[in-house]
């Protein structure tokens, strides 16, 4: 096991280094000099000052090396300073870290809460009217553009009825540990990130159960006469969700990225809202921090994934 | 009597359920599809959007007689009316015509998903059949490529993307197609890897056929039917990223209209005109439901052995 998380550690290295390479390009081959922009309207600034500064900043390099050292100070956790805040980009970052943690686990936890029982009893019930409803909701769930829900609930549950708050992840004053205060603020952000895998979850659900009730050991578990409730979750379920963990990967990802959105919605303060507007102000070292940080958090719930996927399914052993 | 009438009806079934046999898969799922009443509804649903998106000058002109650039900021917020006609979905914060705005959007939204889904199709068939026919150092390259793609968070690339270079409406789509071949690439890669070890391809090889005819002619058709059913799906997932990159203010910019950028104020002025809030949002929604609707009848049509009801 160990060898395994280890070789998995190794495999996410060049994965994290295509990823700074998209990043670095995307940034650098961009239109407009760094350095005009930095020195934007500053007086006695001369055409020598300029070319000074880009020397001092390694500009007038190659691309290459200007990537190597620019990915030598990365790795000791050097993005640079923030153009807007001056203070250094990966503090700042992770700062916002927790906020977007909260919201894809809760959102992640509201999939697996619906979802999962959602599709078992789909599958339980096929056929009739429940499995209908269930599986027409597992379309519907999917096509719904989120920021369009979460500004529809803004307006209903916010703005009309007031029951809701629409921004932020605590009322201002609030104790910072006035968790049913908290709560109240993470339901429709979490809601919105979780209803497309809602979705998913309990359409793969639904094939996953069929195809495992019509297996041989849950006839043979029915007639050794054990009751509907034993077979259903001790034999059935167990081994319908073995498929569920690699599923978890490409949510995963959605989520990551559709709370970029979600954030910007609900003005939830977390890393995704944070590079949206460092993006919108050409704040070059947040946006690679952002994006480094983003992907990172990528890279290790996929790691996470495939040890889960090891530990629930010892049949698999990587190569 | 009654005997011989027995015999010329079974042998009449016979003959159907023959001729149904010999029948080839596309006609077969063809025969399927028209009988399944949710994927025609559908499919007639987006082909109407489809038209209507593509008759957007003629009825601008002739039904609605505003562009949907022309601004009235004295009927502005004006509440859904037939009088104008233009004014039928309500007009916006400058007085702008919301149903021309729309279908012109239409145009616009729609465009950039078949055409990015047409490019990542072509990416993702081509490289998946590559990589997964010759393996070795390609498929190594390939495989890297994909991980990386799927590592970074799509839509952070996307904004930061269009925030730095402010592209245009095709520049986007390239740039979309570019950045999602990664699922058909992977599942195409897959089928592949299958495929070449299959009797009739080492027949193929055996006859002397070169690897591109045997990728193309003899490969391809088999993957083929399912990556329609993925392309369904993806046309409906690359209009949702570009209507929430568009409300973001950063994916189709104003004064072009397009579903995502007529919402990206919505929120400011949802009080006054609560009919801006529900019409672009809901085209999109009913688009990207067909879509995905015709992508799941496609696969029960085309692969009768996955049929979802069971």
């Amino acid at each position: 096991m160990r060898t395994y998380i280890i070789r998995r550690l190794i495999y996410a290295i060049p994965t994290l280094l295509g990823i700074s390479i998209i990043v670095f390009l995307i940034t650098r081959l961009s239109p407009g000099d760094p350095v005009r922009l930095y020195t934007f309207g500053a007086l006695n600034i001369t055409e020598e000052d300029i070319q000074g500064l880009r020397e001092h900043y390694g500009l007038n390099k190659p691309l290459y090396e200007q990537y190597v050292s620019w990915l030598l100070q990365v790795v000791q956790g050097d993005f640079g300073k923030s153009l807007q805040y001056n203070r250094p980009a990966l503090p700042l970052l992770l700062e916002r870290l927790p906020a977007t943690l909260q919201l894809a686990v809760a959102a992640l936890v509201l999939q697996l809460a619906v979802g999962v029982p959602l599709g078992v009893i789909a599958a339980l019930k096929r056929g009739t009217w429940l499995d209908n409803v269930i599986r027409v909701f597992g379309v519907i769930g999917h096509a719904v553009p989120t920021f369009w829900l979460g500004l529809l609930m803004i307006i209903v549950f916010s703005v009309t009825f007031g029951l809701m708050p629409s921004q932020g992840v605590l009322t201002v004053g609030h104790d910072v540990w006035d968790i049913p205060d908290r709560i109240k603020h993470i339901v429709m952000p979490a809601f919105v990130l979780a209803l497309a895998g809602i979705a998913n979850y309990s359409r793969y659900l639904r094939t996953e159960t069929l195809d495992v009730i019509n297996q041989d050991y849950v006839r043979t578990a029915h007639a050794k006469g054990l009751s509907e409730r034993t077979v259903v979750y001790v034999h059935a379920l167990r081994n319908a969700l073995i498929p569920m963990v690699t599923a978890l990967g490409g949510l995963l990802a959605a989520l990551v990225s559709g709370a970029l959105v979600v954030e910007q919605i609900f003005t939830w303060p977390g890393v995704g809202q944070f590079t949206y507007a460092a993006a919108r102000s050409k704040d070059y070292p947040v946006i690679m921090a952002g994006v480094m940080v983003a992907s990172t958090l990528l890279v290790l719930s996929y790691l996470l994934r495939d040890i889960m996927y090891a530990v629930v399914d010892p049949r698999i052993k990587v190569k | 009597m009654a005997t011989t009438q027995t015999t010329v009806g079974s042998v009449a079934a016979m003959d159907v359920s023959q001729r149904r046999a010999s029948a080839g898969l596309w006609s077969n799922a063809w025969y399927r599809l028209r009988r399944d009443r949710l994927t025609v509804a559908s499919t007639f649903v987006l082909v109407v959007l489809v038209l209507l998106s593509l008759a957007a000058p003629l009825l601008s002109q002739y039904v609605f007689q505003m562009s949907f650039e022309r601004q009235d900021l004295l009927h502005a917020y004006a509440a859904p009316t037939l009088d104008p006609p233009g004014y039928i979905f309500g007009s916006d914060e400058v007085g702008r015509s919301q149903a021309v705005r729309l279908f012109y959007g239409g145009q616009v939204s729609l465009f950039v998903g078949f055409v990015a889904a047409a490019i990542q199709l072509t990416i993702g068939v081509l490289l998946g059949l590559v990589a997964g026919y010759k393996r070795g150092r390609i498929d190594d390259v390939v495989t890297w490529f994909i991980t990386t793609l799927n590592s970074v968070p799509a839509i952070f690339l996307l904004i930061i993307f269009s925030a730095l270079f402010t592209p245009g409406p095709l520049t986007l789509t390239l740039v979309i197609g570019a950045l999602f071949w990664t699922g058909i690439t992977n599942f195409v890669r897959g089928q592949t890897f299958a495929l070449r070890e299959r009797e009739f391809v080492v027949a193929a090889v055996t006859v002397g056929a070169s690897g591109w005819r045997i990728m193309l002619r003899h490969i391809l058709p088999n993957v083929l039917p399912l990556i329609f059913v993925l392309t369904a799906i993806d046309v409906g997932s690359i209009i949702l990223v570009e209507s929430a990159l568009s409300y973001l203010g950063l994916g189709i910019i104003p004064p072009t209209p397009s579903w995502g950028n007529m919402l990206t104020n919505a929120s400011s002025y949802f009080n006054r005109a609560p009919w801006l809030v529900v019409p672009p949002g809901a085209t999109i929604f009913l688009t990207v439901l067909c879509l995905y609707l015709i992508g799941d009848g496609l696969r029960d049509a085309l692969d009768p052995r996955l049929k979802t009801e069971k």
